[in-house]
């Protein structure tokens, strides 16, 4: 993992935290932080980066999804370095909401954005960043409804906090906060200010197409390796990997593909079965992976997963994936009318998440997870216990009729 | 390592076998504890180690090994240890066209290409020193995992091939041993991972399966190891032995038990 790696940072790099390929001197001199972060850059400057919080587990570096709910659900958040696949659902409508979460968690952060996308102009795309919710007297109530640890007098202190923060916002920068993982209003859009003081880079594919072709021919399809070129440009000018010896970075690249695998990139494993060039896709997101490991950066990708025929692909997708979210939306489906069913737009399933620096990883027991998408909130909520009342129900009418 | 799994495999440091072929396999979860369990008792056993690492960081591995009791930088810097990074490396050998093949040349290629740069890698690493220095016991191959060498555009043949000649420059010539993770997809549905599967459960002295359970996800029982002893040498000559555990992952450790008898329900 970046963050956590056991960096040698004797030659004096104290900006960057990254382990880079050349400082593999460890020192005598460990210190003694938190049990499992085991390198002398202090913790402290782990926390210093504006929207990441070491988890707790493990001391490992992570960044907010944009939705607290899943935060909660991958074990605290995302960590940086790794990839959240989402697998979307079927007409790529909760999918890409929680993919303008994650980048819009990221401008109130003040990370920077990578936005690569084959169907929409990036610059679209963020203009259509969902409001995120500063009142605070609506976000005490959410607190108490999603079990939130926050007690009500940091809650009020936070709202001093908020309101004083407030008052620079119109002259300079984002909305600097101290918060991990903020609610947005999904029927509102994120102001112009914000967007426009953000650093972001976008990458719309048929922008690229008429560049011109590169030398060697690769297995990769040409705009999986555009694509890989232009990310490992931007983090290597913009110093995420730390080798870059004029820029050190301390901030976080956020980078959001969008329906990787899709026709629009110019690959086939959604439109047959045996495809030519199978392997072009797993072989992206193997350098990808091996992008991110080395850099400040977390990645989400939206994937067609139920366009891909070949199903052996996916399991390979999801083993060379760190995690692994599906949507299922109950739209159009035989369960939009099911009465168990009816508060809800769709089913979420984790369906893997990450061991990393560790044997074992944080797992909720229940399976069962169900979302709602309300105007303001994002839900995801347990449904078996409502299919329990149900039943009840049920047998009470069986004993009135007889 | 897991001093648990070392009571189940019979096998202590001291007394390591040598030329045997391990397979590890896992389906359905994530087997990944049985690389750590391997990497820190062939370190603890005074072997020298060539590990090819193409699925995670060296940091992570080196976290875990610390809470099993082996530090990898040590390790690696007294040369017991020689660490391919697969996915730091695959980002030099994409973008920057390398002066020497590199072991991971195949990234580069077009079409499906072959393991040769690793086999010539790993028998560079593990050829027996000559210039006098710390004798280690034995030269040990670990390869995690080969699962996704075929996602990197490699043939079943092409890795069956690469072990094969790891087996004969490994196992044979140096009396080392191998251990290597591959993932079962269980449904038949990847014919080219069934290949492997097979072609390397045919040749593999020792088989770990680490399964799901059948009955779905249980918080304390993890899953179900199936432990099968072969002889491949002989094929037919004798039966060859299997166990059936079941185990749970803790922080530091494994524990394992027999069917049913998980402590959760005792």
């Amino acid at each position: 993992m970046a963050a956590v790696a056991t960096c040698g940072t004797g030659a004096g790099s104290t900006g960057s935290i990254v382990a880079t390929t050349s400082k593999n001197n460890v020192t005598s001199f460990q210190r003694k932080g938190p049990r499992a972060s085991g390198t002398d850059s202090g913790c402290s400057r782990l926390v210093s980066i504006a929207g990441t919080r070491p988890s707790v587990r493990n001391g490992q570096l992570l960044v907010s999804t944009g939705l607290p709910a899943l935060d909660q659900l991958l074990g605290g958040g995302l960590a940086v370095g790794t990839v959240l696949l989402i697998e979307e659902d079927k007409y790529n409508i909760y999918s890409s909401l929680l993919f303008k979460y994650f980048l819009a968690e990221g401008i109130i952060n003040g990370h920077t954005l990578l936005v690569a996308s084959a169907k929409e102009d990036p610059a679209d795309i963020l203009q259509e960043l969902p409001a995120p919710l500063l009142d605070d007297n609506y976000k005490k109530d959410l607190d108490e409804d999603i079990c939130n640890h926050q007690t009500p007098d940091s809650n009020i202190k936070m709202k001093i906090a908020w309101r004083y923060q407030l008052l620079p916002k119109m002259e300079s920068g984002p909305v600097s906060s101290s918060r991990f993982g903020h609610y947005y209003d999904a029927s509102k859009r994120m102001p112009r200010e914000l967007i426009e003081t953000s650093k972001w880079h976008g990458f719309f594919f048929p922008e690229k197409l008429s560049s011109t072709l590169n030398k060697e021919p690769c297995s990769l399809t040409h705009g999986y390796r555009r694509l890989l070129q232009f990310i490992q440009k931007v983090i290597y000018e913009e110093g995420f990997d730390g080798s870059n010896p004029q820029k050190k970075q301390k901030n976080i690249l956020r980078i959001g593909i969008q329906n990787l695998g899709s026709p629009l990139w110019g690959d086939d494993i959604c439109c047959t079965e045996n495809c030519d060039n199978s392997h072009s896709l797993t072989k992206f997101l193997y350098v990808l992976r091996g992008l991110l490991r080395t850099s400040l950066s977390a990645c989400i990708i939206t994937m067609p997963a139920h366009l891909i025929q070949n199903r052996a692909i996916i399991a390979r997708i999801t083993n060379l994936s760190d995690t692994v979210v599906g949507l299922e939306s109950f739209i159009g489906s035989e369960r939009e009318t099911n009465p168990l069913y009816k508060d809800y737009h769709g089913l979420i399933h984790i369906r893997q998440i990450p061991r990393l620096n560790n044997l074992i990883y944080d797992v909720s027991d229940v399976k069962d997870l169900a979302f709602k998408l309300k105007r303001k909130l994002f839900t995801i909520e347990i449904h078996t216990q409502k299919k329990f009342n149900l039943c009840i129900e049920e047998k009470n009418v069986d004993y009135n009729t007889s | 390592m897991f001093p648990e799994l070392n009571n189940l495999l019979n096998i202590t440091p001291d007394r390591a076998e040598q030329g045997k072929l391990t397979l590890l396999c896992d389906a359905k979860t994530d087997g990944s504890f049985l690389v750590h369990h391997f990497l820190s008792f062939y370190l603890k056993a005074n072997c020298k180690v060539c590990f090819v690492a193409l699925i995670q960081s060296f940091s992570h591995y080196n976290i875990v090994g610390q809470k099993l009791g082996v530090s990898l930088t040590a390790a690696r810097e007294c040369g017991q240890l020689v660490f391919l990074e697969g996915l730091k490396s695959s980002v030099d050998v994409f973008f920057r066209a390398q002066a020497e093949p590199h072991p991971l040349q195949f990234l580069r290629e077009a079409d499906a290409g072959n393991l040769q740069p690793l086999y010539e890698f790993v028998r560079e690493t593990l050829k027996p020193m000559d210039d006098g220095q710390a004798a280690w016991r034995c030269p040990v191959l670990l390869v995690d995992d080969l699962s996704v060498l075929l996602s990197l555009g490699l043939g079943a043949v092409a890795v069956l091939d690469f072990i094969h000649y790891c087996r004969v420059a490994v196992c044979w010539e140096r009396k080392g041993n191998i251990v290597a993770l591959a993932h079962d997809s269980g449904d038949g549905e990847d014919k080219e991972n069934d290949i492997l599967l097979n072609g390397l459960s045919h040749q593999s002295h020792l088989i770990l399966r680490a399964e799901g359970l059948a009955t779905g996800f249980c918080r304390d029982v993890h899953g179900q190891l199936r432990i099968l002893w072969r002889t491949p040498s002989q094929p037919t000559a004798q039966r060859d032995g299997s166990l059936t555990y079941q185990y749970k992952i803790q922080d530091k450790s494994v524990s394992f038990f027999a069917k049913g008898m998980s402590p959760a329900v005792l």
